[in-house]
């Protein structure tokens, strides 16, 4: 290639290696470094000591922290799933091409617009004077405490994650081969049983996809725990905030973060696992 | 059975939308604590958040700087980062490709404390330059996965013949390259500009006392019920919507040219 000079080619390549480098790498190499170090007189000091570790993990409240986050986004990422699939399964066999790349345009709409105003409104709405406990009122059903709760928190997670979980579970249902859903057809299977071992088996893949994105997004949010889930107990996003804001005790947060970091990568890379894994039969 | 999918279908939609919508229809009505059957119509919340000497206008002019620079190096990057994909392979590529898509997958909160901490270590913390370092991190990989789509739909001999034709490296990509791929770095800035306008947990950890319009909106939430919100709330709708919408359209247009 004669054209190819290098003074160009690195133009190109370096950009991002640079950016990324120093401002998405060494943070996070940063963030594991400073779980060892210490807090002294309000000022971090560097620092080789395990006592932000020992100090987190002998505290109860990370423990009972951790086990309702992972919880909570576990449930999120069954719940959201599973309310996505027949929305996902009629976008992807019961409406036009031209259908479907509307829905999906509107679908990718509020991935990009302000989470926070979208769960203020859901506070507003949810609220014990709000619109839905109106429209209960008309029906002779009394007020219902749907805020500072879990599933507030859970009305948070949807809000935030049900968009990308139908476009991933649509995608992958689309992709299914038409010929296979006609095979089972006409071998006699019926309606549940094609859905369940013809079409959910071949879309394994985007439906795992979506789960897992669900998981990561409901794991790391800290605005749908707080502001409608009550904030009380802390999730680990709310635990990170509380140690860092009114703490100080950046070290510490850091030790949660990091836990974090570790878990969703167990996750994801088990998720992977079982997506790309080989079918048992 | 079909029209059972396609009401359910329809109630998933009212679900995502109700929020953006309710939002809108409680900006412009009179009561504070919102619900059926509505107050009369209003522009009080308006007046309210929009008045002269109302700190929100300072946050709007941060989020106007923050998000233009950070869409402008973010596109910079995305392209730069796209076409190194689109035309060399070389060693470590995968690994390449890798530390250009993983931000995004990295939760806020997780990112929002390694700035803070790294950025008051530079400096930075508190300034927004700071913000608008940790947006375009964030939104590089938006920028590079839309410039990339584009280029994928460049026929490879395009820049080949332009060299052959006597035209430089650099020639061929101020001529050809980039006149291609217009549409979609329009689109990216547009994108990466919404991505940094609603941004809030980075920007809320790193931005100290100068802060962007959704931590204003954060911190007007954690003092009591404000309708004020709405209002601003349906301002920064309509424009992160706007930017989308122009970056979806010239997207789905490009497509229909090739």
């Amino acid at each position: 290639m004669s054209h190819s000079s290098t003074t160009y080619k690195y133009t190109w390549r370096l950009p991002l290696l640079i950016w990324q480098a120093a401002f998405f790498v060494v943070p996070l190499i940063f963030l594991v470094v400073m779980s060892f170090w210490l807090v002294k007189n309000y000022r971090m000091q560097p620092d080789f000591v395990l006592k932000n570790w020992d100090k987190m993990f002998s505290r109860g409240y990370f423990w009972d922290a951790y086990w309702l986050t992972l919880g909570r986004a576990t449930l999120a990422a069954i719940i959201v799933s599973l309310i996505a699939f027949p929305a996902s399964f009629a976008l992807a066999f019961k409406v036009s091409d031209t259908t479907r790349r509307w829905a999906i345009f509107f679908l990718i709409i509020p991935f990009f617009t302000s989470y926070l105003v979208r769960v203020y409104a859901w506070q507003v709405i949810l609220a014990e004077q709000g619109v839905i406990n109106a429209l209960l009122d008309t029906v002779g059903i009394g007020s219902v405490t749907m805020l500072n709760s879990g599933f507030g928190a859970m009305i948070g997670y949807l809000t935030l994650t049900l968009p990308l979980v139908v476009i991933l579970q649509t995608f992958s249902l689309a992709a299914v081969d038409r010929n296979l859903i006609e095979a089972a057809w006409n071998l006699g299977c019926g309606r549940a049983r094609t859905i369940l071992s013809v079409i959910v088996p071949s879309a394994k893949i985007g439906l795992i996809l979506g789960a897992v994105f669900c998981f990561i997004l409901s794991f790391g949010d800290f605005v749908a725990p707080y502001y409608l889930g009550g904030s009380k107990p802390p999730t680990l996003s709310i635990l990170i905030i509380d140690t860092t804001k009114s703490g100080q005790q950046w070290p510490r947060a850091a030790v949660v973060a990091v836990c974090m970091i570790v878990t969703l990568f167990t996750v994801a890379f088990a998720a992977i696992a079982l997506a790309y894994g080989r079918p048992k039969k | 059975m079909r029209a059972a999918l396609l009401f359910y279908l329809g109630a998933v939609f009212v679900f995502v939308f109700a929020p953006i919508v309710a939002s809108v229809v409680f900006s412009f009505n009179s009561d504070r604590f919102p619900s059926i059957p509505l107050g009369s119509f209003t522009l009080h919340w308006y007046e309210t958040a929009f008045a002269e000497e109302s700190p929100i206008w300072e946050a709007f002019r941060n989020s106007l700087i923050v998000s233009v620079c950070a869409a402008a190096l973010s596109t910079l990057i995305g392209f730069a980062t796209a076409y190194t994909d689109y035309r060399y392979g070389f060693r470590f590529k995968a690994g390449y490709i890798a530390l250009a898509l993983l931000p995004p997958t990295v939760p806020l909160i997780i990112l929002a404390l390694a700035m803070l901490a790294w950025l008051s270590q530079l400096g930075l913390s508190g300034t927004l330059t700071g913000i608008i370092v940790a947006h375009t991190v964030l939104g590089a990989p938006f920028a590079m996965a839309v410039t990339r789509l584009r280029l994928s739909q460049m026929d490879p001999s395009l820049e080949a013949a332009a060299w052959n034709l006597g035209a430089s490296e650099w020639g061929a990509m101020r001529h050809v390259v980039l006149p291609f791929c217009l549409p979609a770095i329009i689109s990216a800035f547009c994108l990466t500009a919404a991505v940094s306008f609603d941004e809030f947990a980075v920007a809320w950890f790193v931005s100290g006392l100068n802060k962007t319009v959704p931590v204003a909106i954060l911190e007007i939430l954690q003092g009591n019920v404000d309708p004020q919100i709405n209002a601003i709330g349906t301002v920064v709708f309509l424009t992160s919507m706007a930017l989308v919408t122009v970056a979806q359209l010239l997207l789905m247009a490009k497509g229909r040219k090739t």
